[in-house]
Parts: structure tokens; sequence; C-alpha cells
């Protein structure tokens, strides 16, 4: 397969960056999107250039670390599916693909495809755990949980944290992110102590990241590799009314 | 240099008890006078970083990805091992212990390992209570599985992404801690120098891969648990961030490496599809539950699996071992796969692949049953090969997964320099010659939750805490040894990449320290590495500049360390005369092929210090098996 390929190049977080074009004749179709960019890389590095930078880890589509916009679309045509599992044979001979980086404010760029994607963490300090100490554990089978909860609570907590919701968001918002987390603890029993601050800090911390609203346009669901579903929102912005009725309240527990 | 393992004394089953109550304790207002250093963030890295903050004591925690999330913990499927036995099915502590030493083949220190059997019961306790969703019957309690090398179901699992799942429980305590400034985090940070002062541990130098900053970072204890060493091969299941640099910059600095030649093949891989292969992917052991792995009898045969009958087929791992068959461990069952492709029966286009056949499950269960046991990994297969594998057999190759190898450390999970901690893949200690699977996690997060924060404390309170400036001579002088080579590589200027010196030295390893080692093929490779390290420093081009993010440099960075590290695998394995676990020498077998241990010579840990280029000093910690026979291991 023949492609030609027009990247984002920038040098740096300050600085402007712009498209540039690179041709990649020999394209196999068994090779995943990410292995293609590293034979146009190795190119560009036997010329002495420097290689496109972008942001890969495991390349089995677990750990979250790999995005790109191709065509417009966050991690590509394939439907649940990151960069790195994506395969050549989804593209046709001769195409003509935009690679761009994750776009949004919260999602400063580093260089050419690889962003800052900081806030997500901050956004899980803020409430997105079970505040529990190494030893404090009672024994496992204590805690009964039927299978329907743990069943949908695995389906939310298998984010991967990549960040392509922000990315295929008009409004660049962090929600389905941030619900999916809020979904997987507030299902559990485990996590029903913190459940309403959890909500309430952590929806304020993404605001406080700069990520947009929810208009729940659904784009996020259809970008989603892992196929969280938009219904983690609902269950979100519940929670988060919930807490908010009770706020006031909270801040002087807190002594804002 | 002598390899004191420090075990408690004592009978087996209370060894560790003594040791809890004979380390010494910091008072709990002193802890936070102490800096502690975590590199890695994996789950030994983040559980033991969140479980030290806990604590007190403050956390500096590393990692070279942009979040602590991403470490490879998080690509770990199938499960997590424990002896919880809730399953009545005859599993204890005892059993798992036993199980551990002998599918290590003999050479893990029994005492490590029992410990580690008694402590996967609290790593279950302590992972549910944060909210870890492992799969439950419908009464709401646990349900376990069964895994290669045991006979009991004691595998606990999340779907087939357990590590993930475990992994986002550290992380999540780990940011819990950061958020109240217990833990202070760099991400984007690669460890590239530690810091020895008067002979302890006292700090590491990190390049900030955004801003091309080189930081020195000090500290009154210095821990370790950056994962294991597979890319040394170039093509292995590991992220491609996986790296010896932080330990091997450790063993240069005076850590003793423990059985470097201890690799782990894993033998349920997806086989490569050409030369672009950049990495290869793992399908869970757990699918060897229900697939059942064949070959055609004859040799060449090129039908599609579909239409070779079943007369015609050679269920090898059923006929080789039939107590065990399909579930035998994963050394054995990588190499009977070596064994039938080089005879000519492989399949696929490289005719390097078996077939994991799922065809008699289906029919057994139905496609639902099997769609919830493995629905994701089907998943990723599909999408990796474009093929469907609930109507074709799957094809699956042998690669390379884990290091048992890796810094020798005592019962403390110290290293030969004081001060110094390892912990999980990055340490040597708990897998013998060979790992089983649902193992990695439990050792990960037993040294991270529930060794460490003791054997850390008892290390500091032998220690003043103590601030140590930037401008003092050792930190100059392993700050200006970082710029050095950093300006080395940056100038070179040559014309070969860093990818393809690392291809080539993965080649070679996979040719002659791979699944079956020989002295020629060792000696060979002793004499091609140093040539490919020389040629590497004349003619590497690493394109850009230090002064911001380079992802060339990052990798030749890490090159340079796997270029050392691999002639002092081939000397460990030249010099181990014996076959044991995954290290199988052709010198040394049964007249059917199976390993041959020799365990007068060699019942022991080989510990390797550095002495200059090239050069080493081997130092043994002999093994005393008190509790289990050696025997030879037998899954027929």
């Amino acid at each position: 397969m023949k492609l030609r390929l027009h990247v984002w190049r920038q040098a740096g977080p300050s600085v402007a960056g712009a498209f540039e074009t690179y041709d990649a004749p020999d394209v196999s179709p068994d090779m995943s999107f990410l292995e293609m960019l590293d034979v146009v890389n190795e190119r560009l590095m036997e010329a002495g250039n420097e290689p496109i930078a972008f942001d890969h880890d495991c390349r089995e589509g677990i750990c979250g670390m790999c995005g790109l916009m191709i065509n417009g679309l966050a991690h590509g045509p394939r439907a649940m599916t990151t960069v790195c599992q994506l395969h050549m044979r989804e593209f046709a001979d001769g195409e003509e693909l935009w690679i761009e980086p994750w776009r949004a404010t919260a999602f400063p760029v580093r260089r050419d495809l690889s962003v800052d994607r900081g806030a997500l963490d901050r956004i899980i300090q803020a409430g997105g755990f079970v505040g529990v100490a190494t030893g404090n554990a009672p024994e496992a089978n204590s805690i009964p949980i039927g299978k329907e909860a743990i069943e949908n609570a695995m389906d939310a907590a298998a984010c991967i944290g990549c960040g392509a919701c922000v990315a295929a968001c008009p409004n660049a918002s962090a929600s389905l992110f941030t619900a999916a987390k809020i979904t997987h603890l507030g299902l559990l029993p485990q996590g029903q102590p913190e459940r309403y601050r959890r909500a309430l800090r952590m929806v304020e911390q993404m605001d406080l990241e700069h990520f947009g609203g929810c208009s729940l346009f659904g784009e996020c669901m259809e970008a989603c590799p892992k196929g969280i579903s938009i219904d983690t929102i609902t269950r979100m912005n519940r929670d988060f009314l919930v807490a908010s009725a009770t706020a006031e309240q909270e801040r002087q527990v807190r002594g804002d | 240099m002598k390899l004191d393992s420090r075990i408690p004394a004592g009978p087996l089953a209370e060894k560790w008890d003594r040791a809890r109550f004979e380390y010494r304790l910091v008072n709990p207002a002193n802890k936070r006078k102490y800096n502690v250093i975590m590199v890695g963030s994996g789950l030994a890295g983040a559980a033991g970083a969140a479980s030290l903050a806990e604590l007190g004591y403050n956390v500096k925690c590393f990692c070279f990805q942009d979040s602590p999330r991403r470490a490879h913990s998080i690509a770990a499927q199938g499960g997590i091992n424990a002896a919880k036995n809730y399953q009545n099915d005859g599993d204890s502590i005892w059993r798992l212990f036993y199980d551990t030493v002998k599918g290590g083949d003999f050479r893990a220190r029994e005492a490590n390992v029992y410990r580690l059997a008694q402590l996967s019961v609290n790593i279950i306790d302590q992972c549910v209570a944060q909210g870890v969703p492992f799969a439950r019957e419908y009464g709401g309690l646990l349900t376990n599985r069964s895994f290669g090398g045991a006979q009991v179901s004691r595998t606990f699992y999340a779907r087939g992404q357990t590590g993930q799942q475990l992994l986002l429980g550290a992380y999540q305590a780990l940011e819990k801690e950061i958020a109240k400034g217990q833990v202070q985090m760099f991400t984007r940070a690669e460890m590239m120098e530690l810091i020895v002062v008067d002979g302890r541990a006292r700090g590491i130098v990190v390049r900030n891969e955004t801003t091309g900053n080189i930081e020195a970072h000090t500290a009154d204890v210095v821990i370790l648990a950056t994962g294991g060493y597979g890319n040394v091969f170039y093509l292995s299941t590991n992220a491609k961030g996986c790296n010896v640099t932080a330990t091997w910059r450790a063993h240069r600095k005076g850590a003793a490496f423990g059985n470097p030649c201890f690799t782990q093949i894993h033998p349920t891989c997806i086989p490569a599809s050409g030369e672009h292969q950049s990495k290869l992917t793992l399908m869970s052991e757990s699918l060897r539950n229900d697939g059942r792995v064949w070959v055609p009898k004859a040799k060449g045969d090129k039908r599609p699996p579909g239409e070779i009958p079943e007369g015609e087929r050679d269920y090898y791992l059923e006929r080789k071992y039939p107590s065990f068959g399909n579930l035998s461990p994963r050394d054995i069952a990588s190499r009977a796969a070596k064994e039938v492709c080089d005879e000519g029966r492989g399949v696929g286009p490289s005719g390097l692949g078996v077939y994991l056949d799922f065809a008699d499950a289906i029919a057994r269960l139905g496609e639902d049953k099997i769609a919830e046991r493995y629905g994701n990994l089907f998943e990723m297969y599909e999408r990796i090969t474009g093929e469907n594998p609930y109507k074709v057999p799957m094809r699956i190759y042998p690669a390379v997964h884990y290091t048992m190898g890796g810094l020798w450390v005592d019962y403390n999970l110290m290293s030969t320099i004081p001060g110094l901690f390892v912990a999980g893949e990055a340490n040597f200690s708990d897998h013998g010659a060979n790992r089983l699977g649902a193992s990695a996690l439990m050792q990960g997060l037993a040294d991270g939750y529930f060794i460490l924060p003791y054997s850390v404390g008892n290390y500091l309170a032998s220690v003043k805490p103590e601030k140590l400036g930037d401008d003092h001579p050792d930190v100059r002088a392993a700050v200006s040894a970082v710029r050095d080579r950093i300006a080395t590589l940056l100038g070179t200027k040559g014309k070969r990449t860093v990818a393809s010196f690392h291809r080539e030295l993965g080649d070679l390893m996979w040719n002659y320290c791979g699944m079956a080692r020989s002295r020629a093929g060792l000696e060979e490779a002793l004499r091609r590495i140093p040539a490919l390290r020389e040629e590497f420093w004349r003619n590497v081009t690493v394109p850009g500049s230090g002064e911001s993010v380079n992802v060339a440099l990052e990798h030749a960075g890490r090159v340079v360390d796997f270029l050392e590290l691999a002639e002092l695998m081939c000397k460990d394995a030249l010099h181990r005369e014996e076959s044991c676990g995954g290290h199988f020498r052709t010198e040394h077998q049964t007249p059917d092929g199976e390993a041959m241990r020799n365990d007068s010579e060699f019942a022991y840990v080989a510990g390797w210090e550095w002495k200059g280029d090239g050069a080493w000093e081997l130092h043994t910690e002999p093994l005393h098996f008190e509790n289990v026979q050696l025997s030879t291991r037998s899954y027929k």
C-alpha cells in the first residue's frame, strides 16, 4: 500500500505548529498504525531528520498512552480500537491521512503528536479512589457484591484514561472519563462512604482544569476504545446533584 | 562482595513474623523527617509509594510515562494467585509455596517464596477494599480460575484485565497520597544514574523528557521498582518503553545482578507478521484452560485447520504431559512448541506457530460462555490478525515475556548497595528459573504493600535523616556523567539508527540466548555483542538536541544499557552448565528432551559484580532446601 500522510509537527508547547507531508510508499496491511509511523520515522532518522514524536507504550490497547486524530477521528476509523491496535488493513491503497494530536485546552501539546494529560490524573486525585490505607482491609469475602453490580462496575472500570473522549467532544469535556470512575466506585459497597464527596470534588476539578461542559452529544462514547457508556454521565450528574445539595455543609467540613 | 541473604532463623512458617518483630521501627513523629525515592509506578512501585506515604514518609515517585497509570503491570491479563482456598479444593499457603518453588525449578529461596504465599491472602483483601472488581459468583462471593502449573483453582481475575484493575487500585491509592502532598510525583522522568555516597544509595539523576533538564534528587533511601529487561530481545511482550537502565545503572554502581539469564518465554503470543513488527502481543495463558494446542501430525501440512481430520492432529501437550496437558508450565509449553516447529510441523505463513483451538470448548459450553470468559482476548486477536477465533483456531507462538533475573536482593529486598531496595520484576527474588502464571502480580503487590513498608522502615531506623546538597561532589559527578553520555550520543552523528542496533541485538539474543542455548551459540554471541557495542558508539545517529522532547535520545539511552546487559546474560547462561526452568542448555537434557538440572553444582543464585567494561566477578548464594525435596519436575 502507498499512503500520503499530513502530520502535525510542532517543536514545543509555545511555538506554532503546522502540517508536514510525508509519503509512506511501502505499507503492509498487517502493520499497526504506529508501526507504520515507526517506518516513516526510521526513514526520517536515516536522513538525519528528527522523528515524529508520538506517545505510545504497551501497544496492546490497555495502557492508554497512545492517541491520535486520524482524519478527524480519535484513534482512527475502527470502533472500540486504540490507535496502537488499529491495523493498516483498515485503510485503502492511495489514501491520504491527516494526523493530529488530541486538541483540548486542558491537553497542551508537548511536541508534534504528544500532549500533556496530567489534568486527568488531577481529576483522580480529587476523589477517584476508596480511602483505604494498606493494612485496613477486611477479609475479601466479607463484602458480597451481586454479579450484575460487579459486571457494571467493571464495564466502567475498563477506562484506560487515553483522553479520546475529550478529543472527540466538541466542548472538550472530560465527562466520560470522570463519570467512568465515579460509576465504577459508586456501584460498589466499598465506594459508598465517599460517593457524594467524590462526585462533587471530581466534577469541580474537571471544571478547574478547563475542560468544557457536557451537552450529551455522545461523540465521546463513539470514540471510546473501551466502549464506556454515556449512561455513566447520567449517573455522575445524579450523584453530583445530590452532592451539590449538601455542598455547603461539605465546604464547612473542609474549612474552605 | 558477599551475598548474605539475611534469612531469619526459625521454622519456615515463622520467619516473616520473626523478621517483623525484629525489625527496628521509626517513631511516627520521625517518619516525616525521612525522604524516600521510588522509581517506577507499576504494581510494586505504586503500592510501595502509597503505603510508605500512608506511614508518613516523604516520598518522591518517578515514572517515564505521562502518568503513573501507564506502567506495564497494566497489561497483565490473566490473574493473581492467592492461597484463599475459597474453592475448597485443597489449596493452602503451603501448597502455593510448594507449587511456586517447584514451578521455579528449585532455584528460588524457600523463605522468600513462603512469605509470598502467606501475603497472597492479604493482597486480595486489600485490593477488594480498594474496589478492584474481581469476578464473582451469583451469590456475590469471589470466583477463581485455574492456571498453568497448578492443580487447584486459586487465580482471582477481572475479565482479561486483571493487571489493569490491580494497577488502577494501586494508582488510585498513590493519587490519594499525591493529593495529600505526601507523595510528589514526577512523570516523564527517566532515571539515568544512581547517586551513591559513602557506600549508601542516596539519590538518582533523572532526565526530564519534556524540557531535557538533568536533575538530581536525593533522599535517605532509594527503591527501584522498574520492571524487567525483556526488551533486550527487541521483540517481547513488554511495552515499548520497558528498559533496564535504572537497574543497570545501579549494577554499575555496585549492585549485584542475580541470575540474568533466567528469562521466561511465554507460550501463547500472536506470531510476528513481518519485518516491521515492533512488539509481540500476549494472549493470556488462561486461554489454555479451554483451548487445545495442536499441530498437524505430518510435516509441511498446509491444509487449512478445518480440513485436517481429528486423527491427523497431534495434541502434543496432552500427549506428552497427560496429567497437566494444555496447562503445563510456561517453559515446558514453549519449548514443546519450538520442537514441533523445528520438526517442520509449525502452522501459519512463517511456519512459526501452533494452533490453540476452542472448537471443543465452544461445542461443550457454547459461544456465550467462551465470550464471557475470553471475549476481550478474542477481540484483540481478531483486531491484530484479521481472523475470527470463534471460527478458526488461533495461531500462537512463544515470545519473551518476563525476566526472573534482576538485581540481587536479600530477604529484606535490599541490594548489595546499602539503602538501595529493589521490588517487583526488577529484583531476582521469588520465581527461581521459571515464573508460574498469575504470580507476577502477586509478587509485585506483596513487595509493595506488605514488605517494603516494614523492611525500608527497618533500614531507615538505622540511619539519621540527612539532606544532601546538589553541590556534593558525588552528586555533581553523577550529573556530569549523565550529561557526558547524552552529549556523546548526540555528537556521534553516524549512519545507523538506534532501532537498527536494537533489532540486531534482539535477533542475536533470540537466536543464541533464547529458548534453547548452547555453548557454541553463546560463545558466538559473546564475540558479536562487544563488536556491536563498539559499532554503536562509533556509528549511531541520534538526531535533534538534548534540550527538548527527543524520542530517539530516550531510546538510545536505553539501548546503551541493553548492549551491556546482553553480554552479562550470555555469560551467565554459559556458566550455568545445567538446564533449569526457562534456561535450557541443549547439552543438558534427558534422552526424551526434558531439562536436566545439576543440583550438586548449581543449586545457587549467581550474583554478578560489575568490574568495569565487559568484566564481571561471579559470587554465589547457595540455596538450601529444608522443606521441599529437590526433585525432577514432572508434569507427565
